[in-house]
């Protein structure tokens, strides 16, 4: 009895992948009657006319069914009188790559097909690349429609000579070639007549006896925290599962990344008091001392288990949009979330060739090396040292999606840090550190008129929704920055000029910047919108003057009235009306919230 | 060092699968429905957070025809476990009057999809855990375990997000939620032996015992109280009989049996010839596309 066997079908697409399974579970007699009756059924309206179209077994979906090919991956569950299967049966399209992945990160064997009469073809040699890059150590090569080349040895023998090649690049633990007819049946669960030449096994045979067996006990142990249990003052425990080696009631453990050192205490194994827990097992670990644990740290016997900050991995993007050196997404390692920086990209590997090829950004089925850098300290090692400690998700923080899934090839260590330091720290750079489109909100308008009060609105609001902001207000800027100008007109070019390159700074920074300034004449507004560029967005608190004059908050209307303030914006100096500002605001007419509202909106504040 | 045997494996992963959601989702539910597959998540949630109750509520849809003997089951083993269980239940649509005899597959959708709809939005659930397994039937094959639903609880069968090894992705944005499924990698054979493995109670309505059925088409229906409707010429007759899947009365086909204890009920499960979901009328509806069109437009 060989245990559970997890393994995936994949291929280009018409390969056969499907039909080989169905035929698989058909013949040994593994399916249920009203699943066959379903399937005859079907066939009737399907493509093959009258036979059994043994993949309709499998594609499951509508869409897949109308197509007539495989989109998702499908999972089935059969089982022989030598062992229990769950085969994944991925799709071949490129374009559904990412779910064959999704197949191939829960197998410990890939089945790959060959239809014979093409050989390999480059989806072929992607999917042995992705099943090495998620893991996958057990290979098995069916050479499919033999029949379509009657039968012919030599066939078999030259794409067995091209799988050789193929595979002097990935490190495998076993690997198989047979030549076999999906539609058929030859060499699916009986050896094959037509095939005298093959003297290996057939192929649900070679499945029900190999040994995939990872004896992962023997490992030093290592717990990635999950939860912490709470539920009275008298017990704090701490869940997970055991990713490798075991560990005992009275033994030492080490909480990393800090440190602490405690004994175990106690251990339930799935709800069950225990003295010892093994690799796999869900377990909850009661430690001796109040030691500092939370979700995201790792418990292991061995101290020398790297913590670090910085990563060397392999990428396969699956995002639709681009991946450019320097942004930002979420990395799920294990049971840690942290904030995480593609700092470089070094290289795409050609999947047909294998050549890397420099990369300027990475695009959907890439495989891609880079250098990650992550916002704190995470404990983590190499995919293949230790793949729970070594494989993680990137998360895009905009749509949530699942944007790429990698290994990591080594941590990096400070003095490896020098491949990164060349990098430019750009805006666009900064900007994606914050996780925000850097711009200036420029508000114009007559004194009085509520610019300041909606910029200290719209900051609020902003701040609340996790962005990064400044207010430049005139009266506040002109008693530090530009205390040395008075109201001339002169001055008044100078004080617009000076705060529109601050704001362009701060814009480079990667801030939001808010400006609230009458700047009244339009040639002013004009240079700042030049000073500021793309990023402009100018807002006219439209206020009428009758208006300003009754709020008059600051009593200025009151002293030009008698005449203790020369060139007065609106009195005796006057005020341009914008031509065609980005917005107009209505204060007598609409509410502080809704304004803001409206500008977070049209200025797109919100990505 | 012992090797894990395959229920040890399907029950750690489950185990995790719960963890994560306890530890990541904000407001998550378990979905109850009384049946063998919510008996196993539940026994699976009191070991995941041993010595802790399970840091979430439970929530049965009732369509007001369940078996009575499943009402009074939920209600003990509630009372028993001191968990936390609601109960929710259409009532516009009792109102209406919706039945399972008048208003076939609007019945299913108003009575049971819409409820749970209705009870996920009024409590503000994120994530729901459903007992659904792959093994039952071809769109669910394709689903996976963190199923994510957007803000009409919809699932999109053709865009679903990538899942890598046991790296699950639950972030959301307001209103969009996730339906999680410990049990996907289980098959029926895996339930019945860990439900024996574990001693885990059951609805009596699973063990053979005579009751009184009618035969309808190809189904066995029980009349479980007075409100079964008799078609002309039908008889009530006493059968020997069993369940394999639990619902509405009306909709849920028994087996005649004469599987009387759990070793009995494993030992014909192994044997079995049709799969699990014949005995459930409600499938035949529609054709083999008619789940995946409940599941886009939201049920469980």
């Amino acid at each position: 009895m060989g245990g559970l066997l997890k393994f995936i079908t994949c291929g280009s697409v018409d390969d056969g992948k499907s039909t080989l399974i169905g035929h698989m579970l058909y013949d040994a007699k593994l399916i249920y009657a009203d699943q066959k009756n379903a399937l005859i059924l079907d066939s009737r309206v399907g493509s093959r006319g009258g036979e059994i179209d043994y993949s309709l077994l499998l594609d499951g979906l509508m869409a897949e069914r109308e197509q007539g090919i495989t989109i998702d991956v499908a999972y089935r569950y059969f089982n022989t009188e030598k062992r229990s299967f769950i085969v994944a049966d991925t799709p071949g399209h490129e374009e559904y790559t990412r779910n064959m992945a999704v197949g191939a990160s829960f197998a410990d064997l890939a089945v790959i097909l060959i239809d014979a009469s093409k050989g390999l073809l480059i989806q072929t040699r992607r999917h042995v690349r992705i099943c090495a890059l998620m893991g996958i150590r057990h290979f098995v090569f069916a050479v499919n429609k033999m029949d379509l080349v009657e039968y012919r040895e030599k066939v078999f023998r030259e794409i067995e000579y091209d799988i050789g090649k193929l595979l002097l690049s990935f490190p495998t633990d076993s690997r198989s070639i047979m030549p076999v007819s999906a539609t058929e049946g030859d060499n699916i669960t009986s050896v094959s007549l037509k095939m005298p030449w093959y003297h290996g096994k057939p192929l649900l045979t070679y499945l029900e006896e190999i040994d995939i067996f990872k004896n992962k006990t023997q490992g030093s142990f290592i717990l990635q925290v999950q939860r912490v249990s709470r539920p009275h003052a008298m017990f704090r425990g701490f869940q997970g599962q055991v990713a490798e080696g075991n560990i005992r009631t009275g033994e030492d453990v080490y909480i990393l990344p800090g440190g602490e050192q405690a004994k175990v205490k106690r251990l339930l194994s799935a709800g069950r008091k225990t003295q010892i827990v093994n690799a796999g097992e869900a377990v909850t670990v009661v430690l001796d001392r109040e030691v500092d644990v939370s979700r995201g740290c790792v418990m292991v016997r061995h101290i020398d288990v790297p913590v670090c900050r910085l990563i060397r991995a392999e990428l396969l993007w699956m995002d639709d949009t681009e991946l450019v050196e320097g942004r930002n997404y979420l990395l799920k390692l294990g049971t840690k979330t942290v904030l995480a920086t593609v700092l470089k990209l070094h290289y795409r590997t050609d999947v047909n060739t294998g050549d890397r090829i420099p990369p300027k950004y990475g695009r959907k089925n890439d495989i891609l090396n880079c250098d990650i850098s992550l916002s704190e300290k995470v404990v983590l090692d190499s995919f293949e040292n230790c793949p729970e400690l070594g494989r993680f998700i990137l998360i895009n923080r905009v749509t949530n999606m699942t944007a790429a899934c990698g290994t990591i090839c080594h941590p990096l260590r400070r003095s490896d840090n020098l491949t990164w330091q060349n990098l430019d720290v750009t805006r666009e750079l900064r900007a994606n550190q914050m996780n925000q489109k850097p711009c200036t909100i420029w508000f114009t308008g007559l004194s009085g008129a509520g610019k300041s009060t909606i910029a200290n609105a719209l900051e609020k609001a902003l701040i609340s929704i996790g962005k990064h902001t400044m207010i430049l207000d005139g009266d506040n800027v002109r008693m530090g920055l530009n205390c040395d100008l008075g109201f001339s007109e002169r001055d008044r070019v100078e004080n617009v000029r000076r705060i529109a390159q601050t704001a362009r700074l701060m814009n480079d920074a990667g801030l939001i910047v808010l400006v609230a300034a009458i700047s009244p004449f339009s040639s002013d507004r004009r240079s700042a919108r030049i000073i500021i560029g793309e990023a402009f967005f100018e807002v006219y608190v439209n206020t009428s003057l009758e208006e300003c004059k009754k709020r008059d908050v600051k009593g200025l209307y009151e002293k030009s009235r008698r005449g203790e303030l020369p060139n007065f914006t609106g009195v005796d100096s006057p005020y341009e009306i914008p031509e065609n500002p980005e917005m107009t605001v209505f204060t007598e007419k609409a509410s502080v919230e809704d304004i803001v509202d409206r500008i977070v909106e049209k200025a797109g504040l919100n990505g | 060092m012992s090797e894990l045997t395959h229920l040890d494996e399907l029950e750690a992963e489950a185990i995790y699968i719960l963890r994560e959601v306890a530890a990541e989702c904000e407001r998550p539910v378990m979905l109850y429905s009384i049946g063998k597959d919510s008996s196993v998540m539940l026994h699976l949630a009191e070991k995941a957070f041993y010595p802790e109750k399970p840091p979430f509520p439970f929530l049965h849809i009732d369509t007001t025809w369940k078996f009575r003997e499943m009402i009074t089951f939920r209600d003990r083993v509630a009372r028993e476990k001191g968990i936390e269980m609601l109960v929710y239940t259409n009532e516009e649509g009792v109102r209406h009057g919706i039945n399972p005899f008048d208003h076939g597959s609007a019945y299913t959708d108003i009575m049971k999809t819409q409820a749970l709809k209705q009870a996920l939005e009024q409590y503000g659930f994120t994530a729901a855990f459903g007992g659904g397994r792959r093994d039952e039937e071809k769109s669910r094959a394709k689903e996976r375990i963190f199923s994510f639903r957007n803000e009409a609880h919809a699932w999109e069968p053709k865009n679903q997000r990538p899942e890598m090894w046991n790296l699950y992705n639950t972030a959301l944005h307001k209103g969009e939620s996730m339906r999680v499924f410990p049990l996907s990698n289980w098959t029926e054979k895996d339930i019945w032996q860990y439900i024996c493995r574990e001693q885990i109670e059951i609805v009596p309505l699973y063990f053979a015992k005579e009751r009184p059925v009618v035969y309808r088409e190809d189904a066995i229906i029980m009349v479980d109280d007075d409100r079964m409707r008799l078609l002309p010429k039908e008889k009530v007759q006493i059968k020997k009989v069993r369940f394999r899947t639990l619902g509405c009365y009306p909709l849920t086909g028994a087996v005649e049996s004469n599987a009387e204890t759990l070793e009995a009920i494993v030992e014909e499960t192994l044997g079995a010839v049709s799969s699990e979901r014949t005995s459930r009328v409600i499938d035949k509806d529609a054709g083999s596309g008619s789940m995946e069109r409940r599941k886009r437009e939201g049920y469980f």
